[in-house]
């Protein structure tokens, strides 16, 4: 740690652009982030609490939070479980197609999220290759929040799958030997031995997703319908506020979004800080 | 040696469970955009391709991507440089805030700006006095979409130079390398890597960027709709055909982003490998 300060208060004096890059990351910093961010502040500012209040409050709106919350939560879980899956399957097995399979991972985040709104939505219509069959079961998937989940874990899947991924990879192999030669089974053997190792960086990734979900908008608008207390996510919520040219009661609900989502990212990033310096006995 | 799931049996259920949940949730929706795309024929691909509108949205995504992408690279690298070289009060907190733009909804990326520049915001209507419109226009688009994609290239940056300390850019400049000449021709070598990486998502995100972009573009056709808006319209028009014609773009590009990012893995391990 000391010497680590040391160097870097050496190194100030020997490296050259400190002024000059911290010039240009301050003007950036308060130009793109900063100046708008203090924009939203000010329309709040001319708001009364309970005229806020009565804004963050309309039924409507408290219906959206629901159906974001609801189906950003199961999606999350879902990619839990699929994350997890995958990392193991791409971690531990040998398979034709590995290198494939383990590229397409992150086609969510590569493919934009309006071209996977209107994919899901056909997909998933009552004339579409998957949803014919599902509706013909009797499970309608597009219009309601089930889409809206499905629309949120498509986009997210990629952060349980690549933060499980690099910690399995690192896991020495003795860890389960030895479980396997003291003869357990094993479900239980992974359950006692690997999880522990895997469930701060799943926790992690599941929270990402949880994160990402909550503010998805591209993929899910379409999907969802948008049937008033039923199928609108917040975001939505938002930008029909806007299309009203009501920005005092669209900037209200932004405020909660952007709170959340940020008080969210800030516990994921000290857990994950705990987590970081128990394993490696220092701070990352 | 045995491992845990290493029984064949349990094998291949896992392999087969993961190869069929992937199989319906990603190579399906991929197929999809392509089969819909060409579900008129490849007259009408090419027709619908070279239409008016869809070749003004094309123009316009490109103009968006080109000015994001260097903008964002520049200040990346100044910031990673900054975080990673130097310390000062309020070094933490800079991350924080770059995290930002990660964590919030796109549609309040653009609600922000639409504050800030829309005609009753505090620059709006001191720009407008100017006649210069940011919004519905194409330099609101231009700054969202900066917004949305300014960590990219940082993040990708911190990490590795962090990991590899301030001890080689000393050394090269007691030798009597100097100035940034000298810090780049040091530091630039080991991160290209992490570079292209971060310029590669930076890219595949500008181009795609929807949520942000559709509260502040406005939607006016052949001037203010990029690629993605170009695609929810034609959508919304129930010319579906058309839709996935822009859709297809947009996925090749994608495939294109997955395939150069297996590469420079491939080769990254490659040279782990070596070493």
């Amino acid at each position: 740690m000391i010497a680590a300060t040391l160097r870097r208060q050496a190194s100030r004096r020997v490296l050259p652009g400190f002024g000059l890059s911290l010039g240009v990351t301050l003007t950036f910093v308060s130009l793109i982030l900063l100046l708008p961010l203090t924009s939203l502040v000010g329309q709040l500012s001319q708001l009364s609490l309970s005229q806020y209040w009565f804004l963050i409050s309309d039924p409507r709106i408290l219906a959206s939070y629901r159906v974001t919350l609801l189906a950003a939560a199961v999606a999350a879980l879902f990619n839990a479980a699929f994350g997890l899956l995958m990392a193991w399957v791409l971690v531990r097995y040998e398979f034709p197609g590995k290198r494939l399979v383990d590229a397409l991972m992150d086609l969510p985040f590569a493919l934009p999220t309006a071209v996977a709104g209107v994919t899901l939505a056909t997909l998933y219509s009552s004339q579409g290759w998957v949803g014919r069959w599902l509706e013909t079961l009797g499970l309608p998937i597009a219009y309601t929040w089930v889409g809206i989940a499905l629309a949120m874990a498509f986009t997210s899947i990629p952060f349980v799958v690549r933060t499980v991924q690099p910690i399995l990879e690192d896991l020495p192999s003795e860890v389960d030997e030895a479980a396997v030669t003291l003869g357990a089974r094993d479900g239980h053997a992974f359950r006692r031995v690997i999880l522990p190792h895997l469930w701060p960086a799943l926790v992690t990734g599941t929270g990402l997703a949880f994160v990402r979900s909550l503010g998805e908008f591209g993929a899910v608008i379409f999907i969802a319908g948008g049937k008033p207390f039923e199928t609108e996510i917040t975001s939505l919520m938002i930008f029909v506020k806007l299309q009203e040219y009501d920005y005092a009661g669209a900037a209200a609900v932004a405020s909660i979004v952007l709170a959340t989502s940020l008080v969210l990212l800030l516990v994921i990033n000290l857990w994950q800080g705990r987590f970081i310096r128990r394993l490696h006995g220092r701070e990352a | 040696m045995i491992r845990i799931g290493d029984a064949p049996g349990v094998r291949r259920l896992l392999i087969g469970v993961a190869l069929v949940l992937t199989a319906l949730f990603l190579l399906l929706p991929l197929v999809a955009i392509f089969a819909q795309a060409l579900m008129g024929g490849i007259d009408l691909y090419w027709q619908n391709l070279s239409d008016r509108y869809t070749l003004a949205a094309i123009g316009l995504t490109l103009l968006v991507t080109l000015l994001t992408v260097p903008i964002n690279l520049v200040f990346g690298i100044f910031l990673a440089w900054l975080v990673t070289r130097f310390s000062f009060p309020g070094r933490r907190l800079l991350q924080t805030l770059i995290d930002i733009p990660f964590a919030v909804s796109p549609v309040v990326a653009g609600l922000v700006y639409l504050l800030l520049y829309g005609r009753n915001g505090w620059l709006g209507g001191w720009l407008d006095g100017y006649d210069i419109q940011i919004m519905f226009a194409w330099p609101g688009i231009v700054l969202v979409t900066i917004f949305v994609t300014c960590p990219f290239v940082a993040r990708e940056l911190i990490p590795l130079m962090q990991a590899q300390g301030a001890r080689e850019e000393e050394a090269a400049v007691t030798l009597g390398a100097s100035g940034w000449g000298g810090d780049l021709r040091v530091t630039l070598p080991a991160l290209a890597h992490a570079l292209l990486y971060g310029v590669i998502l930076t890219n595949a995100r500008a181009v795609g960027e929807f949520g942000a972009v559709s509260v502040v573009a406005g939607a006016i056709r052949g001037q203010t709709n990029t690629l993605p808006l170009q695609v929810e319209q034609l959508y919304q028009d129930y010319n579906t055909v058309g839709a996935f014609t822009s859709a297809s773009l947009l996925a090749l590009l994608a495939l294109l982003t997955l395939a150069a990012k297996a590469a420079l893995e491939w080769r990254a391990a490659r040279r782990e490998s070596l070493a």
